[in-house]
């Protein structure tokens, strides 16, 4: 009788998940409460676009941010969302997925809560390489503490802590994950190039594997000129096409000449591309759907019922149990 | 030159080995301490464990624990370097280590030296030593035997010569490997045990190597044997009563992880960190083989982290750690209880602050445990105070933690990690296991946080199920999981997470009085000093004194009827391993003297003179020390 209706309900939810489809209004929660022109808007738009062209179901989603401007993603998502403490979006992301393989998870991180609080993570999750998509919003200053500067804010920048200008060269995400064993995809959007935005959103989703996007974005607020020479010259900007990777459209090409073929699978061009200076190069850099995921490694294909757990355990006491004369045979 | 100050010991004349021989009556003892001593990489800790285990198969009670020095390979024949096991023996069943050692096997003169200067040997301890440093080629190493050696006749210790090194070369080449099979043949002469289930324990512990190794060692075994009964003047029998149930000999840290076996947890997120870390060797080594896995994460923020998010998404999770990592943990630990995530935190407590002593002893992070995190961050806190505890108090907390999404803290310690203990084999049960992860549709206007008015529980709703989707936050946040700006709201919220506590302690029951409920002198303790206060409570109430001891094992919320329990004394006191000043020193007094963790909290909560002793000194404290306090009290 139970096993009937088990059934019943089982073929119902397979059936509801071939039917149901999801529109935009069914990922948006709330009004986000970034500042007008924050790089930020550009990315949830990105992102609900893609749950709804992937039909993802919200209750198998799951948002995982830290803290700072920019995790504060999930809660204008109406899926399952976890926004914790700061750098530690990725080990709790990666406890989720370890628990839960069946469901999508995005983690949502800034430079601060990336790059500097919670680098040691970000080191190791490149490292376990579990199928997370990762999106690091690079806005290059603390906004939500007002203005300090981060590790990826450019030598001179001028922020609270910083009044005569920051002292140190900024930190290139890029080069420091492609520079990490295991690394499996790593690539670079702008926030005012919403086509490629969404176009490296949506392969970072369909890899399997932790990707790792920069999105280099604007804040408004703190840094309102910062990448106006990028912004103002389109040539400053190097749109990495493959066909590999990403293909752009006439439109875009007419604005984006600067373009390099580069195969993602190369990853000492890759290093190169990624360590330039003065261009910005927006694409795939680095692919390489053949590395091995710590959950596929690590989650036990056997499920923890009770018989398995009592013939486990009773195998374990076997070892160091004492018998008293005649008692196994009584246990046994 | 080492330091070679002895403190007199007893006068008693010195015997020789070999002085007389043959076949002596056993003289019946009602328990013994018995210790190994060696280098590291010596098996002596083996060879102790060994003799543990035989003794309990005997059906003596045991206690064992392992000397372990702080370095993994300390200089070889340092004072500093002693590593081996210490075994008590009874014919009753042992609570605890019990007070200094009758007899030392020791391998060489300098770590024997560690022991005795540590105070650990009885006055007129049986001395048997490796007699091999006599002759060295090295002259400074047979100066400094012989001068041990003397000094230690000079103060009184029975000290008795033996050629181990030359006894098993007669059998393998390599006397370093194997030594300690014929130290434990000698013991199982000596303490009249049967050479069959020393036979039985090697065949266990060589069983997977090839058959010479096996047969190697039952030589020693057997050599050991014979060299004792034919050189040796003394031989011991301590009556044993067979247990008619299995018993499991386990240490604390086995036992832990044995109880994360059985509660139904599936991960278990650390980082190294002794004394820590041997439960998750062990977890490490089962775990996947009923499903389970355990993941080393990179650090120990990381750890709990992951903890934390797997917990959020699924069965409560564990992660095992000591006191640094639990400091490191504490951030987490806040998320934790502001979102309400189910969590099992184990902190094998060592010595500190600090790095400290690794490996020693140490009940002092009780008020870290309960206080700790930041803001108000009410969690659960619970201390097993024997092995079989540590056991069940995983099983409990993780119950606990998943009926009220709530963080439980176990307080274990180097001691409870290192001590076996042998106590009735678990039975399991189904009930002990966590329900499956609940995918259920969740109703339609249910609210991730509805907070029960009286108890402050709320059903938690977990990823995958649908209807339920919300964004969990360590914000301040109202019934919808909606960030809140609102003072109100926050307010409402501390009371509904503190009041949790309340419910818990509602269905606690009162601690039980070991001895009469009204008396003079009532000693409170938790976690691992139980064994060793109840044994001086039995030992004083068998010379007429009205004393009584508790022993808390909920430290946080604290069980109901404390208070009536010490309104039936006329003193109370707690006994605790971690420091409280010490009213004899000149600038102490009742307006600035910092009392033990346990003191202050009943003192604060029940507003009861409560006083204090405790002793930090990385061992566990002894059941002689505590009667001699407690004398002192019935005194004052």
């Amino acid at each position: 009788m139970n096993m009937m209706s088990d059934l019943n309900t089982a073929t119902a939810c397979l059936l509801q998940m071939a039917d149901e489809h999801f529109e935009l209004e069914d990922y948006q929660s709330g009004v986000p409460r970034w500042c007008t022109g924050c790089g930020d808007n550009a990315i949830l738009a990105a992102v609900q676009r893609l749950c709804r062209d992937e039909n993802l179901r919200p209750e198998k989603t799951v948002f995982v941010s830290g803290i700072g401007c920019s995790s504060r993603f999930p809660h204008y998502m109406k899926t399952y969302g976890f926004h914790g403490i700061h750098g530690r979006a990725l080990p709790v992301a990666e406890g989720v997925k370890m628990a839960r393989p069946d469901l999508t998870v995005f983690v949502n991180t800034g430079d601060g809560d990336c790059t500097s609080i919670g680098a040691a993570h970000w080191i190791h999750a490149i490292r376990y390489n579990m199928n997370l998509t990762v999106f690091l919003h690079d806005n290059q200053i603390y906004g939500l503490t007002k203005k300090q500067a981060s590790p990826t804010s450019p030598i001179g920048t001028k922020s609270n802590t910083t009044p005569r200008g920051s002292y140190l060269e900024a930190l290139n995400p890029l080069t420091v994950t492609l520079g990490v064993q295991n690394v499996s995809f790593v690539a670079q959007a702008a926030d005012w190039i919403p086509e490629v935005l969404f176009d490296i959103v949506k392969a970072a989703y369909h890899h399997k594997g932790l990707s790792f996007v920069r999105i280099i974005q604007r804040c408004p607020e703190w840094l309102p000129k910062a990448l106006d020479p990028w912004m103002h010259d389109p040539n400053k900007v190097q749109l990495l096409n493959h066909a590999n990777g990403l293909q752009f459209s006439a439109g875009l090409s007419r604005v984006y000449k600067n373009q390099l073929e580069h195969d993602p699978m190369d990853i000492n061009r890759a290093r190169e591309i990624a360590s330039s200076h003065d261009t910005i190069p927006v694409g795939i850099l680095y692919r390489n759907p053949g590395v091995p995921c710590y959950e596929d490694l690590r989650h036990s294909d056997k499920l923890r019922t009770a018989d398995l757990t009592r013939a486990g355990l009773n195998a374990e006491l076997d070892k160091y149990t004492v018998w008293p004369q005649g008692a196994k045979e009584k246990v046994a | 030159m080492n330091d070679m100050t002895i403190e007199k010991s007893v006068k008693k004349p010195a015997k020789k080995a070999g002085a007389t021989a043959g076949k002596k009556a056993a003289v019946k003892l009602k328990e013994h301490i018995v210790e190994i001593i060696s280098d590291s990489g010596e098996g002596a800790q083996k060879c102790g464990q060994s003799l543990g285990a035989i003794a309990a198969q005997m059906g003596n009670g045991i206690w064992t624990t392992e000397i372990i020095p702080a370095e993994i390979r300390p200089p070889a024949r340092s004072v500093a370097g002693a590593s081996g096991n210490r075994i008590r023996i009874g014919a009753k069943y042992i609570t605890n280590g019990g007070d200094e050692t009758d007899l030392v096997v020791a391998f060489n003169e300098q770590v024997l030296l560690g022991r005795v200067r540590a105070k650990e040997l009885k006055p007129g301890c049986t001395i048997l030593l490796e007699s091999m440093w006599r002759t060295n080629a090295d002259p400074k190493i047979v100066a400094s035997y012989i001068e041990t050696h003397d000094k230690l006749v000079a103060a009184g210790y029975d000290v008795r010569e033996i050629p181990m090194e030359e006894e098993c070369k007669k059998i393998v080449a390599d006397a370093r490997r194997g030594k300690n099979m014929f130290a434990l043949g000698m013991l199982c002469y000596i303490y009249s045990l049967e050479l069959k289930l020393a036979v039985d324990q090697i065949v266990l512990a060589f069983g997977k190597k090839d058959q010479s190794v096996v047969d190697a060692n039952i030589k020693l075994l057997e050599a050991g044997q014979k060299w004792a009964e034919a050189n040796l003047d003394f031989c011991y029998s301590i009556p044993a009563v067979r247990a008619t149930e299995p018993q499991l000999v386990v240490n604390g840290n086995t036992a832990l992880a044995l109880g994360v076996l059985a509660s139904g947890m599936e991960i278990c997120a650390m980082y190294p960190i002794t004394p820590a870390t041997s439960a998750s060797h062990y977890l490490s080594e089962v775990f996947e083989k009923v499903g389970g896995m355990v993941h080393q994460a990179e650090d120990e923020i990381a750890a709990c982290a992951f903890a934390i998010g797997a917990s959020y998404a699924g069965k409560c999770t564990v992660t095992i750690t000591s006191g640094p990592g639990y400091s490191l943990k504490q951030e987490g630990i806040g998320l934790a209880v502001m979102g309400e995530i189910p969590l099992v935190v184990v902190n094998v407590q060592r010595g500190g602050p600090s790095t400290g002593q690794p490996t020693k002893m140490e009940q002092g992070d009780l008020m870290a445990a309960i206080f700790g995190s930041h803001g108000d961050a009410p969690k659960v806190v619970m201390a097993p105070g024997t092995i079989e505890e540590c056991f069940y108090s995983i099983i409990t907390a993780r119950k606990i933690a998943e009926t009220f999404n709530m963080v439980v803290v176990v307080l274990t310690d180097a001691g409870l990690a290192t001590s076996q203990q042998p106590f009735a084999r678990p039975v399991f049960s189904e009930t002990w296991m966590a329900p499956p992860v609940d995918q259920s549709p969740v109703p339609k206007g249910a609210k991730p946080y509805d907070w029960d008015e009286n108890t402050g529980l709320a059903r938690r709703f977990i990823p995958g199920q649908p209807g339920g989707m919300h964004t969990l936050t360590g914000l301040a946040h109202d019934r919808d999981s909606h960030v809140a700006y609102d003072a109100e709201i926050n307010e409402q919220t501390l009371r509904f997470r503190s009041l949790k506590l309340a419910a818990l302690q509602k269905t606690l029951k009162a601690p039980k009085v070991f001895g009469d409920a009204k008396g003079d002198l009532l000693v409170i303790g938790w976690g691992s000093t139980k064994g060793a206060i109840e044994e001086a409570v039995e030992t004083m109430r068998a010379e007429g004194k009205k004393v009584s001891s508790m022993h808390l094992q909920f430290l946080q919320p604290l069980p109901p009827g404390i208070k009536e329990i010490m309104h039936g004394f006329k003193k109370v006191m707690t006994i605790e391993s971690n420091w409280s000043d010490r009213p004899e020193d000149k600038i102490i007094d009742e307006t600035n003297r910092r009392y033990s963790s346990l003191a202050i909290l009943l003192r604060a909560r029940y507003l009861v003179d409560v006083d204090c002793w405790s002793e930090v000194k990385g061992q566990p404290i002894k059941p002689g020390s505590i009667r001699r306090v407690m004398l002192e009290k019935l005194k004052k």
